[in-house]
């Protein structure tokens, strides 16, 4: 055993032996496979969802416009929906419910009323094609209203106006186009990172309990400094995230190379290595930010009833986080943008946004640095707290509460500068 | 906190010459600890000489457990000073310290040689060199047969040895049990008490607290009493015990005579039906003048008994009444 080896290498190598120790203990649990399959869970019941939805709302999809006209304007009115079709998209379909004789009225009310239960007629067209009269739901006939119009008078007289041909001049990316499709890559980048984040970085807040039930924290505490600890913990909990996250993108990847069906996002304006690169890293530091401090409030909780209570406010955080991020987005190089990147929990998601907007590279090494300086700085505040209030024999620790234990160091420091 | 002075020996209220110990594994002065405003170590000073077997004694509640911890790096002190091992920063120096806390515990999935390993490794043993003389340890102490086995499927007994074996596998300089032998049964406590002294023979240097005066004694050869916070006294225990004059306990056959001068003036006798008397006092000078006065002077001595003072006697004259009682309280259990 090295007798000799520096302060900096001696802390290094704890945070390893303490992140060694919990990246083995959950990786090889049972509990991982469950961990695993966690995603699977919502994807499971939006299938089931999706499946009842489509189920319903087949019985009700593509709602139809029966016609209760003459026979010959009927007719007139089919056929020039089918040729309008060619160049209109979304035109009702319709189905001729009943071909009038002449002078021959239909009661449309009536009708409606009596159609079957999931009948897919909705609206019903009645009177001429010089004067059409459409009765249904208020919502469906609007929007039918003008495409009626124009089947009816495309029957009245076929071809007069035939709308001219437009010349198509397509360009691979027009510059206002391509900007707002890195925005959309960007808020898609957001939204990756926003659920990754939320659904990994709780599970830090119940790291401490473990130890502080098995009464092993003196151990740790007493061998190496917290501070180790804190980041061993959340080292391991990052890898297991990434080993997550690799297996979930691999899953994910392949079933959408069977399937055939890859989203397609505009190039982001770093380039897509460095932006996969930022990505990783910014997913990292959003983790670390918030682990550090769902460790430092879970560390100090007493018991896992008190840190399932705090995991509601928790979400509420990072939602808040989030939208702050996403609302900066559409505000770029405003106070509101500098405010996002300078808050320390919503600086990675904004800045993997910009990553996607613009193609300068230097300020993310200047993020990337404040990040790890927050990081650093919360994990100092929160062994310091957790020595503090969890460290001190005598009466058990957190008997006078979580918020009492947060606050006390900003009371005791308030009334020594008062 | 300024660590970097020597240590100034005048400052200590020590039981012996403390002087005379120039390797001191570690120095603690005006140690100062409060938490949310209740002082819970009041200026506690200790100095531990290398390689010896040291006690802290007192009752719960005394500021034991917060002054190990100080010790150790855990918490550190709202004042004073400590240098451990010549460090002024333990956890520096972590590797060269065994600790073994009040309240054990280890991760019940670990297998026991993992877990002896896992605490080596926290104090910079190689993993492999600490399962290698964590089984050596399993083997030499009769729980070889353990080695392998998940401590959530051990005894509490055999999950405490494995947690003992542990802070001893990288071999410190200074091993610190915080009560020790509470929770173990009067074999264990044998075992534990012959290990302790064991440790003390190659050099190591052992502090432990405990409120059973007992293992105190028998292990001991230095102390620091430690009540309310403070340490009302530090040094050898036969010090601590001289603190009391020794206990005379005679029988003569005539109860008055010259004699009687000899004894500590008020010492009123118990008259027997025989004519003689019980004479109980504190021998406040010499056994050899009063021994001269009573054949001399033809007392007649029948028995006599001169008892020097225990260390629960010293504790009660030490740190007063109420914290003897408390310590009597607290120790309800086999020694």
């Amino acid at each position: 055993m090295s007798r000799t080896t520096s302060a900096a290498s001696r802390f290094w190598r704890s945070i390893f032996v303490i992140a060694r120790r919990d990246f083995g203990a959950i990786l090889f649990s049972r509990s991982f496979v469950f961990f695993l399959l966690g995603p699977l869970f919502p994807v499971f019941v939006v299938a089931m969802a999706g499946g009842i939805g489509a189920s319903v709302s087949g019985k009700i999809s593509n709602p139809k416009l029966g016609i209760a006209m003459e026979a010959q304007e009927a007719k007139a009115f089919v056929s020039a929906r089918d040729r309008l079709a060619q160049t209109v998209p979304n035109l009702p379909e319709l189905v001729v419910i009943i071909e009038l004789k002449p002078g021959e009225k239909v009661m449309a009310r009536s009708m409606l009323d009596r159609a079957k239960e999931g009948s897919p007629v909705v609206a019903l067209l009645s009177g001429s094609l010089a004067s059409p009269t459409l009765t249904g739901a208020g919502g469906q006939i609007d929007a039918w209203r003008g495409p009626v119009s124009l089947i009816a008078a495309e029957a009245r007289n076929p071809g007069a106006e035939a709308a001219p041909t437009v010349t198509l001049d397509k360009i691979v990316t027009a510059r206002a186009d391509s900007a707002r499709k890195r925005i959309r890559t960007a808020q898609a980048a957001q939204t990756l990172l926003f659920l990754l984040t939320m659904l990994l970085a709780g599970m830090v807040m119940s790291n401490m309990v473990e130890e502080k039930a098995n009464k092993i924290i003196e151990v740790l505490a007493a061998a190496v400094p917290m501070d180790a600890v804190f980041y061993g913990k959340l080292l391991a909990m990052l890898g297991i995230s990434l080993v997550g996250l690799s297996v979930w993108g691999a899953v994910g990847l392949s079933i959408m190379l069977a399937g055939g069906q890859i989203p397609s996002f505009a190039p982001p304006a770093v380039g897509w290595p460095m932006f996969i690169m930022l990505g990783v890293t910014y997913f990292s530091f959003a983790y670390l930010l918030l682990g550090s401090l769902f460790l430092t409030i879970g560390g100090l909780a007493a018991t896992v009833r008190e840190v399932q209570t705090l995991s509601m406010p928790a979400t509420m955080l990072q939602l808040l986080v989030f939208f702050v991020a996403s609302y900066a987005l559409g505000a770029m190089g405003e106070p509101i943008e500098w405010a996002a990147i300078l808050f320390p929990l919503s600086s990675p998601f904004i800045m993997l946004a910009r990553a996607a907007v613009s193609p300068d590279v230097m300020p993310h090494v200047l993020a990337i640095a404040y990040q790890a300086g927050c990081v650093a700085l919360i994990i100092k505040g929160g062994s310091a707290l957790f020595r503090r209030n969890v460290m001190k024999s005598g009466p058990a620790p957190m008997k006078k509460g979580l918020f009492r234990a947060l606050l006390t160091p900003f009371a005791q420091a308030w009334s020594r500068s008062s | 906190m300024d660590m970097t002075k020597s240590p100034d020996p005048d400052q200590f209220q020590h039981g012996d010459d403390e002087s005379a110990h120039t390797d001191l594994a570690i120095e603690a002065r005006n140690l100062v600890k409060r938490f949310d405003g209740t002082i819970a170590v009041d200026g506690v000073d200790i100095s531990v000489p290398a390689g010896s077997i040291f006690g802290i004694l007192g009752p719960n509640g005394a500021g034991k457990t917060t002054t190990l911890r100080m010790l150790l790096g855990i918490i550190d002190p709202d004042s004073g000073t400590r240098r451990v091992l010549g460090s002024e920063n333990p956890h520096a120096i972590a590797h060269r310290i065994g600790y073994l806390p009040e309240e054990r515990g280890l991760y019940p999935a670990m297998k026991a040689v993992d877990a002896i390993a896992f605490v080596g490794a926290l104090r910079g043993m190689p993993r492999a060199d600490g399962r290698k003389r964590g089984r050596e340890l399993l083997e030499e102490y009769g729980f070889g047969h353990i080695a392998d086995r998940q401590i959530r499927q051990m005894s509490k007994g055999q999950a405490q040895t494995v947690q003992l074996l542990a802070t001893l596998v990288h071999s410190p300089e200074l091993v610190i049990f915080d009560e020790p032998f509470s929770g173990l049964d009067a074999i264990s406590q044998g075992r534990l008490e012959k290990m302790m002294r064991g440790l003390a023979a190659g050099g190591t240097t052992v502090i432990f607290s405990t409120h059973v005066l007992a293992h105190a004694e028998r292990l001991c050869e230095r102390i620091a009493i430690i009540a309310g916070g403070k340490v009302p006294f530090h040094g050898l225990v036969s010090t601590a015990r001289d603190r009391l004059p020794p206990q005379v306990h005679l029988e003569t056959r005539h109860a008055d005579g010259p004699w009687r001068s000899a004894l500590p003036p008020g010492t009123e006798p118990q008259i027997r039906s025989t004519g003689g008397a019980l004479f109980d006092f504190s021998l406040t000078g010499e056994v050899e003048p009063l021994l001269t006065a009573l054949i001399e002077g033809g007392a007649g001595i029948e028995a006599l008994s001169i008892e020097r003072a225990g260390l629960h006697d010293a504790f009660v004259s030490i740190a007063g009444e109420a914290a003897a009682r408390a310590l009597e309280e607290n120790g309800q259990e086999p020694t």
